[in-house]
């Protein structure tokens, strides 16, 4: 607009700031009207806020309630425990529900409903527990797993976790719906006696049967929620350590100790809130900082932060490998050795971690076989050391010129490297472009996507290498060592070979510890030698706990963060 | 009037009809595949999962069926919350963006009009260069660095205080709602404060003021009478759409102050590719944008004496 005032400002000068005062007045009047509006306006809302539900937390800890305040990362998606298959409905589960057996806070497998168990070749036996009881008093039976494990296979249930109950008779077949769901090789033989027929002899079924899928669930209640087990905090009855009795949707969680709990060793708070659900990093460590939350993580920026403030920073590896994975089919580039061997020879992981992701709690990886697996009697990677691998460009050249030679090239056209979206998976793929096209003169091509159409690509095989990562399901080699046997449907580059497929089957079901152990450390040869993928980092991650709060446990497998045998010692202030 | 009233709504429904059937489209011409999840699944729980969401039908047929199940006002199930149905997630979360979203508008609202009469009172004097700065800053720093900063701010003063004077996050009383609706409020404060200046000023100087200043009225009574109301129509214009985008767009302070809204669904939906939440929220969210566009219209007529509504 026009600024018309300025050529008659030195006559009317006078009057016009006499005006501008009583308007100014006037105007002081309407913001404390405002002012008031907005008071009576706030009021209004929070008594409507109130009543559309809140978190209102008491903070972190509460000696007199014996009460924790924690976050959770989202709102847990699914709490049917026959059909989740997220980390946040894992953790919630892991305090509700509990399995034939358990971990304890050292891993190692421990008594839960079933107090004592036979595993043999062609089947296992469970003994169930006669003081294991579901909330509201009743007493969980052999018949409530067989419910559970029939419902997770029923093809109408399209649970995608169904695959690992497969080591049970006839469980796949009923599952693609060829035999009807009595079928399936499990049979309560009374209340307190489980009987499972196995598939194939299945000497890791102890540690599968403490998975999330087995978890048990009664007919009765079950039949009785319409549809609609798991959705809310009444349509959940629990056998664990902590039963969910307050759920306020995308909002806050109270678990409760579970008073029909049998194991007076677990469960030692009264009431576990989960006050905030937010994703975001940044906020939660805010709140940590404000005393309202007992533990959150720390992504490396933050560690400078954390050590200002002088706590105590504790650090985990969360199971999870991460590795770069070729496309082994054959019309690929990358289904060549030479080409292949090229990459693996011109990289060093140790690079990528230390000078690239900066990330203090990862660690380089060596082998498909984290260093928290277990062998024989020690670690896995103690026993079988991983394959040496040293950085060596000139005999990487090499290959990558008798690869050229094979495929009968003049030039390699441009390699797509599939990736997430993720501000650290877009970093490790510029190191990769960068260090490749340094080292080996190959042009990468980036192909950043989000994680379903990252999916979609993998499974359809349009790539030439992948980031992919894995996570372990149960505490055993095999979660890893089955990756790549050309029936794994997580094999999605599509590697096949007949030595891989015969060391899994031995792995699968060898009952010579050592011999299956044997089969495990050849995979692992065999994986560096085939060049299957280029291992990049094992996942850690810091974080910190409220000192107060003790017997709070993290774990590589199974829920990540686990407060059934947590504690508040009030000895220390 | 209520013939005017009548033709609006019509058209808003045509509106929201092109919204859902757009959206529709487009969703599915999304890459990516909503049924595949880390773990990989056998054929036979593929096609069970695909009957489930109806994914086995034609696009066709998917999208009659859509349509039908629409004007029943059923949005389906989440596919991330199987047990969830996307009515019961709006109806839920809805209530608390909205509830955020009045008082950031009402926030952006008296804070736009007053500073912008007073920008344009003191016009090119001290208060004036002052808050037209900070306007700039609220206009231009996205709203996440301002919400990470408020809350930094926040732990910093509750440390310093040694309690809990704000809280850091969460969502339940009065205190937890101010910072986030502030900040959810300021680029919208911002701009209004922008917009009354320049209307207010154009005001200023325009032949019926000069006139009721030369017939001697008060000049309280210019400014509210004369000035105050006829400046704020353009306000009151964006304030319809304003309230629905920052209804719909608090996605980032929700995250931030992990507040249980309905905007971390509608963004999260999309990256998950939820497709009934994605429907869901979208047609849900155009219809009330729609609404708010038609409330303001007829508003006009109340404020405006100028504005008639019959035709």
């Amino acid at each position: 607009m026009q600024d018309a005032s300025s050529t008659e400002a030195g006559t009317t000068m006078d009057t016009d700031s006499n005006f501008a005062t009583s308007a100014g007045k006037q105007l002081g009047l309407y913001a404390l009207y405002a002012l008031f509006g907005l008071s009576v306006l706030i009021y209004v809302l929070s008594v409507a806020a109130g009543s559309s539900g809140g978190s209102v937390s008491g903070g972190a800890i509460n000696i007199e309630r014996n009460s924790i305040t924690i976050v959770l990362t989202e709102e847990p998606p699914q709490l049917d425990s026959t059909r989740s298959t997220d980390a946040v409905s894992f953790i919630v589960l892991a305090h509700a529900m509990e399995g034939l057996i358990a971990y304890d806070d050292n891993d190692q497998l421990t008594p839960g409903v079933a107090e004592r168990w036979e595993i043999r070749d062609d089947g296992a036996t469970f003994w169930i527990r006669e003081d294991a009881k579901w909330s509201d008093g009743q007493p969980v039976t052999a018949y409530d797993f067989e419910f559970a494990w029939r419902r997770v296979l029923d093809p109408a249930t399209a649970s995608e976790y169904s695959f690992i109950l497969y080591p049970i008779k006839n469980a796949e077949l009923v599952n693609r719906g060829d035999l009807p769901k009595e079928m399936i090789g499990v049979r309560a033989l009374s209340d307190r006696v489980l009987e499972v027929e196995f598939e194939r002899s299945t000497p890791y079924f102890d540690k599968l049967v403490a998975f999330n899928t087995y978890y048990p669930l009664r007919e009765d209640f079950f039949e009785s929620t319409n549809g609609r087990y798991g959705a809310d905090a009444d349509m959940l009855l629990s056998n664990g350590p902590y039963v969910v009795t307050e759920w306020i949707h995308g909002s806050s969680m109270l678990w409760k100790k579970n008073p029909y709990y049998w194991n007076d060793q677990k469960g030692f708070l009264d009431e576990i809130v989960t006050a905030y659900i937010t994703h975001d990093v940044n906020a939660k460590l805010n709140l940590f900082k404000d005393g309202q939350i007992v533990e959150t993580s720390l992504i490396a920026p933050m560690l400078p932060t954390a050590m200002e403030q002088r706590w105590q920073i504790d650090r985990f590896m969360d199971g999870s490998l991460f590795f770069l994975e070729f496309n082994h089919r054959e019309n690929r580039i990358t289904g060549n050795w030479n080409f292949r061997r090229a990459l693996q020879l011109a990289q060093d992981p140790s690079e990528l971690v230390y000078k690239v992701l900066k990330e203090a709690s990862y660690l380089p990886a060596q082998s498909l076989f984290p260093v928290w697996i277990q062998g024989i009697k020690e670690a896995f990677r103690k026993e079988y050391p991983a394959p040496e691998h040293k950085i060596d460009v000139e005999r990487a050249r090499e290959h990558l010129e008798l690869a050229r030679q094979e495929l009968g090239l003049e030039e390699f056209p441009p390699i797509i490297l599939l990736s997430g979206d993720s501000p650290l998976s877009l970093l490790a793929g510029e190191y990769y472009q960068e260090l490749y096209k340094q080292n080996l003169g190959l042009e990468l091509r980036i192909d950043a996507q989000i994680f379903k159409q990252r999916l979609a690509k993998m499974t359809s095989g349009e790539f030439d290498i992948v980031m992919a990562g894995w996570g372990p399901d149960y505490f055993d080699a095999l979660t890893f060592g089955d990756l790549f046997a050309s029936w794994n449907l997580n094999n999605r580059g599509h590697y096949r070979s007949e030595e891989m497929d015969r060391l899994v089957s031995i792995g699968r079901s060898e009952l010579d510890p050592e011999k299956r152990m044997d089969a495990f450390g050849d995979i692992q040869q065999l994986i560096h030698e085939d060049v299957v993928i280029i291992p990049m980092y094992e996942r850690g991650i810091s974080f910190v706990v409220d000192p107060r709060l003790k017997g709070f446990k993290r774990r590589s497998v199974g829920p990540d963060v686990d407060y059934s045998y947590a504690f508040i010692d009030t000895t220390e202030d | 009037m209520w013939i005017y009233v009548l033709k609006r709504l019509l058209q808003g429904i045509v509106t929201v009809w092109f919204i859902a059937t757009a959206t529709f489209f487009a969703m599915h011409n999304v890459p990516g595949d909503p049924l595949l999840n880390d773990r990989a699944v056998s054929e036979a729980i593929r096609i069970n999962l695909e009957a489930k969401y109806g994914l086995d039908q034609p696009i066709g047929t998917q999208y009659l069926i859509y349509l039908g199940n629409l004007v029943q006002g059923d949005f389906g199930i989440s596919f991330t919350q199987e047990n969830r149905e996307v009515n019961d997630i709006i109806r839920e979360h809805f209530p608390i963006s909205a509830i955020l979203g009045v008082l950031a508008v009402v926030f952006a609202a008296a804070g736009g009009i007053l500073f912008g009469a007073l920008t344009a009172i003191y016009r090119n004097r001290l208060p004036d260069y002052i808050i037209m700065l900070l306007v700039i800053l609220g206009i231009s720093v996205p709203s996440f660095v301002i919400a990470a900063l408020s809350q930094l701010t926040l732990v910093t003063l509750n440390s310093a205080v040694g309690a809990t004077i704000l809280p850091v996050a969460g969502w339940g009383t009065i205190l937890h709602m101010l910072v986030p609706a502030l900040v959810l409020g300021l680029g919208t404060m911002a701009y209004l404060t922008r917009l009354m200046r320049s209307s207010m000023l154009e005001v200023v100087n325009s032949d019926f003021v000069r006139t009721a200043k030369a017939k001697g009225v008060p000049p309280a009574r210019i400014f509210t009478k004369h000035q105050l109301r006829n400046a704020i129509l353009p306000v009151i214009t964006v304030l319809g759409p304003s309230i629905a985008a920052i209804t719909t767009g608090g996605f980032v302070v929700e995250l931030v102050f992990a507040i249980p809204g309905l905007g971390r669904y509608f963004v999260q939906a999309v990256q998950q590719l939820d497709y009934t939440v994605i429907m869901g929220t979208t047609v849900f969210y155009g219809a009330f944008l729609v609404f708010m566009v038609i409330l303001v219209d007829l508003l006009y007529g109340f404020i405006d004496p100028r504005v008639k509504l019959e035709k």
